[in-house]
């Protein structure tokens, strides 16, 4: 039980020596589906509130749920996605407890018998090492709607469009042992949630969200008493509660007292966490089977027929551009990290005219010069202004060396303000290289024959041919081929 | 004229058929002696307009040639059942004047084949009683009355005097047995369809745990709940049975099977069926007039050329203490609901947890509150594994005991369907609920197991009173009920309660 799997993390020194942060998360994914999870409600974002309800949602007297399909589907897709074990049988239960945004008075979950059980997710850090984080679980299960507190001097409102939307809540081992790792494995974890398709991990509307687990120890001790920090919501979040509450614990155990297991709040603002309930307040949920719903059972041909049409993730995406283009696992990292920078980059290699031989370059264009000017210009990359075939024609044509890397970078500049065909406006502006000897030479022996004394000196010192090849380039406007001008200065300077 | 409100609903469906008279004078007629009756407190709300409106369409469709099944048919809907712009309180306080924006399923199909509605039933608070008395709107009286019973001659107050319909469906059963409506919608979770029809003299039928959908239908113990009509007659039964059967995919539990002509099976041969006596069934504490109605009813069946085999139905003596863990434990969650939030009554209170408080304490009569309480106690963490997953593996093996003698060649089941005949309101369970509990006792099995069983009146007990004899038959299977319920309704002949009210 106590038995770490991943990786030490960085140790926190308190007054009596080293402590290790010990802590695991459950994720509260929103499935990406048009209705809810047992009723045909819909689930878009934003509207109007109590807008999206049905008479289940509502939980209206002989109102009975029925499962959407394409939930379970999207839960079998992301256990497939997390490697993990999918239960052909599971089970819905009822947790129950009485709060007014929730209508039933119990929540529809998954608690002895969940959709999914144990898998595992790969985590690069920053250093370049990696760790594997356990899954315990995933299961299905409601949300509950929302509690509006501005809309009335003395009542509280209450908004059920969100009643009902199917959650998937994914359950990892207490295998991480650092804030950075933590927010390592949910940005993990929320890449292959977009990768598959199955959550849009958009954490400012609530549709990822983390209850953390977190408790301290000394290294190689047994595990201490956790908390558990309830609904953080972004991954900065998610870090800072990590460090404020560790800290929090080593103190109390540092000045001789004891953790109490118990929930806590984070609060952004303050940047700490605050206790919420103890374990002696905490609900007996009287957990059991909803005898609304039977067992939901499927084939392993169900499951099969998921898993042949799951896209490409990350890892492998990431193992696959390594070896194809020759990348560095570093670049190869970053341009798998997020769906769309990986979609993007693909976009590129669909329109480059040689892939073999431009791969590698595209993915230096897209890392360096594209993310670079969007970072600068504080854009996504949705709204980039040079598009993805724009930026294959670019990495094209210096591929096939009809403009050099300098000239493409005004071309890219160009492209980005004015827009364009980067093809026509290499030509249209006479951007193009000079390939044509006869032309280059011209050029080459103007500037021989106008420097005698620099020749004098090139022959003693060979290095002084890059200044004539600074000549050349300056002559022809940037447009003549490097390796000609070499070449002919070479042989016009006996070298 | 004849009275039309004392024909079947076969016969009235005949008169209809042969333009003897209009869907509208069957309603007035019985709309008419729904208002004369209402001392029998048998409709919470009726529904006259509504009715007359029903019936003038069933007559114009039907003057057009277009016969629905039940077209013209005035009956009687439980309030359990949610109708759509008809208040439906499932008789409890805390529902207030709740009126639905839906049809329940059973009545859309019985307003689809040109049914009339004449209001809704009275029934026990939630379907939670075996006698009618703890609905919000009082007690039902049986049209039944003990002979030699003064019950109208001015004698005051209606305890000790009037008898109990049974319960929960109370109103249902007696609605028709008082000839207020040609058959009645009603539910049965342990009982509730079987022993009201035994103690009013009708015929009632608990179908297989998934024949009739129950979205719609105000929810007490969701693996236990189940439609099913009561009528005058067996024949009555199968014709409104056809009608509310049917998959459902609005009911995750409804079950996907076809929906046989169960009048079909009216008047066939029941030659060589193997019937079952469970020797279980026999109490010490069993009236000997329930022993002799027993054997009379093997009698008939044998005369009719059943044989009778004596079997064994070993956990029979833990279905009722396993039922009053189960049905309580579903109750106390599909109760949450009623919170005053969304629906209903609210009482306020200083913050959310006192409204709650105040809300449910008000809404909610006092066996209501006693199950809530048992179920919330029984699914505690500590006590789940005692209680609640014993009670359902005590469930898993009643169910292997009828399954065992199914599988053993036995047709159906016959036994008592009630441990005596209808009671005096106010007589029992003031001091001890299970003392009402124990009206169950041959009834809950048949719901533990999830089979169909038929209630039907086979005599009388030495007061006069009408009692039933239960069938059980194999999952969807109730053909064979209908086969064998009327082979001791032609023998046992209808009774029918002389006039009172």
């Amino acid at each position: 039980m106590n038995a770490p799997v991943g990786k030490t993390g960085k140790l926190i020194r308190g007054s009596t020596g080293e402590w290790e942060v010990v802590i695991g998360l459950e994720v509260h994914a929103q499935v990406t589906s048009n209705a809810k999870l047992f009723s045909g409600a819909a689930t878009a974002f934003g509207g109007d509130p109590n807008s999206q309800v049905s008479l289940v949602d509502a939980a209206m007297p002989g109102m009975l749920p029925v499962i959407n399909e394409e939930c379970v589907r999207q839960a079998v897709r992301t256990g497939l996605g997390l490697s993990a074990k999918i239960n052909l049988k599971s089970v819905f239960d009822r947790k129950n407890y009485f709060y007014p945004d929730l209508p039933q008075g119990y929540q529809i979950s998954q608690f002895k018998s969940p959709i999914v059980g144990e898998g595992e997710v790969t985590v690069d850090l920053e250093d370049g090492d990696s760790i594997v984080v356990g899954i315990e679980r995933l299961h299905l299960e409601q949300d509950a709607g929302k509690l509006l507190h501005d809309q009335h001097p003395t009542m509280s409102f209450v908004d059920l469009n969100r009643s009902g939307v199917a959650l998937m809540e994914i359950v990892s081992r207490p295998d991480i042992r650092s804030s950075e790792q933590a927010k390592a494995y949910v940005a993990k974890l929320r890449s292959i949630l977009r990768y598959l398709g199955t959550c849009d991990g958009d954490m400012e509307k609530g549709n990822l969200r983390a209850d953390v687990n977190v408790s301290v120890r000394k290294p190689g001790s047994p595990l201490g008493t956790r908390c558990e920090i309830k609904n953080v919501n972004s991954i900065r979040f998610i870090g800072q509660a990590i460090e404020y509450e560790a800290r929090r614990q080593i103190d109390i155990i540092e000045d001789g007292g004891a953790i109490q297991q118990e929930t806590r709040l984070f609060d952004p603002n303050k940047g700490e966490t605050r206790s919420m309930r103890s374990k002696e307040e905490a609900h007996d949920y009287r957990y059991f089977p909803d005898p609304d719903l039977l067992p939901l059972e499927f084939s392993q041909a169900f499951v099969d027929a998921l898993k042949a049409q799951l896209p490409e993730l990350p890892d492998e995406k990431k193992a696959r551009f390594i070896k194809d283009f020759a990348l560095t696992p570093y670049d190869a990292g970053v341009l798998v990290a997020e769906r769309e920078s990986a979609d993007f980059f693909e976009a590129v290699l669909g329109g480059l005219k040689d892939r073999a031989r431009d791969g590698k370059l595209a993915a230096n264009w897209v890392i360096n010069e594209l993310f670079g000017r969007l970072n600068k210009e504080g854009m996504e990359i949705a709204a980039s202004p040079v598009s993805a075939p724009q930026l294959a024609v670019i990495v094209s044509l210096i591929g096939q060396a009809t403009i050099s890397g300098k000239i493409a970078k005004d071309l890219f500049e160009i492209v980005w303000t004015e827009g364009g065909d980067p093809d026509v406006l290499v030509e249209a502006r006479g951007m193009k290289q000079v390939t044509d000897i006869g032309a280059i030479e011209k050029v080459v022996d103007e500037i021989v024959a106008a420097n005698p004394d620099k020749v004098a000196q090139a022959k003693a010192k060979p290095a002084m041919i890059g200044w004539f090849v600074g000549q050349v380039m300056k002559s022809s406007g940037g447009k003549a081929n490097p390796q000609a001008v070499n070449d002919l200065l070479k042989t016009k300077l006996g070298l | 004229m004849i009275d039309l409100t004392s024909l079947t609903l076969a016969e009235a469906r005949e008169g209809l058929a042969r333009k003897s008279f209009t869907s509208l004078e069957l309603t007035d007629a019985h709309l008419a002696a729904i208002e004369a009756a209402r001392a029998l407190n048998a409709f919470v709300l009726e529904t006259p307009d509504r009715a007359r409106a029903m019936a003038r369409a069933a007559d114009a469709k039907m003057g057009k040639g277009e016969v629905g099944r039940l077209a013209g048919i005035p009956l009687g809907i439980k309030d359990l059942f949610a109708t759509e712009g008809v208040r439906t309180t499932a008789c409890s306080k805390i529902l207030g004047e709740f009126v639905p924006r839906y049809e329940s399923t059973v009545t859309s199909q019985l307003w689809r084949d040109g049914a009339v509605m004449l209001g809704k039933l009275n029934n026990d608070e939630f379907a939670m009683g075996s006698s009618n008395e703890t609905s919000c709107f009082g007690p039902v009286v049986n049209p039944w009355r003990r002979a030699g019973s003064n019950v109208g001659a001015g004698s005051g107050g209606i305890e000790g005097t009037h008898l109990v319909p049974g319960g929960s469906s109370g109103g249902s059963a007696t609605a028709v047995a008082a000839n207020l409506c040609l058959g009645a919608t009603a539910t049965d979770t342990g009982g509730s369809i079987r022993q009201p029809a035994s103690f009013t003299g009708i015929v009632g039928i608990k179908p297989t745990y998934g024949r009739c959908s129950r979205w719609g239908i105000v929810a007490f113990a969701s693996s236990l709940d189940q439609a099913g009509p009561v009528a005058k007659t067996v024949r009555d039964a199968a014709i409104l049975m056809r009608s509310m059967s049917g998959h459902d995919p609005k009911d995750t539990t409804s079950a996907d099977v076809a929906v046989p002509d169960f009048e079909a099976s009216i008047g066939k041969s029941v030659k060589g069926m193997k019937i079952g006596i469970p020797k279980e069934y026999r109490l010490d504490s069993m009236p000997e007039e329930i022993e002799r109605l027993w054997t009379q009813g093997k009698d008939w069946l044998r005369a009719a050329g059943a044989e009778l085999i004596d079997i064994s139905l070993p956990h029979t003596k833990y279905a009722l203490p396993a039922y009053y863990i189960v049905a309580p434990a579903e109750a106390s969650s599909n109760l949450a609901r009623y919170d005053g939030v969304r629906y209903g009554l609210r009482n306020q209170g200083r913050n959310i947890v006192e409204m709650y408080e105040n809300t449910r304490a008000a809404g909610f009569g006092a066996e209501v509150r006693r199950r809530i309480m048992i179920g919330t106690y029984v699914l505690s963490a500590g006590y789940y594994d005692a209680y609640y997953l014993r009670a359902q593996k005590v469930r898993t093996l009643i169910k292997k005991d009828f399954e065992d003698c199914f599988q053993a060649g036995v047709d159906a089941i016959l036994t008592p369907a009630t441990p005596s005949a209808a009671f005096g309101i106010g007589e029992k369970g003031k001091a001890d609920p299970v003392e009402m509990y124990l009206n169950d006792i041959f009834t809950v099995t048949v719901n533990m197991a999830g089979l169909p069983g038929i209630a039907v009146p086979a005599g009388k007990d030495a007061q006069g009173l009408p009692l039933g004899l239960q069938l059980i038959g194999r999952p969807f299977d109730e053909e064979t009920l209908f086969s064998l319920g009327e082979v001791i309704e032609q023998s046992a002949g209808r009774f029918v309660a002389a006039k009172w009210w």
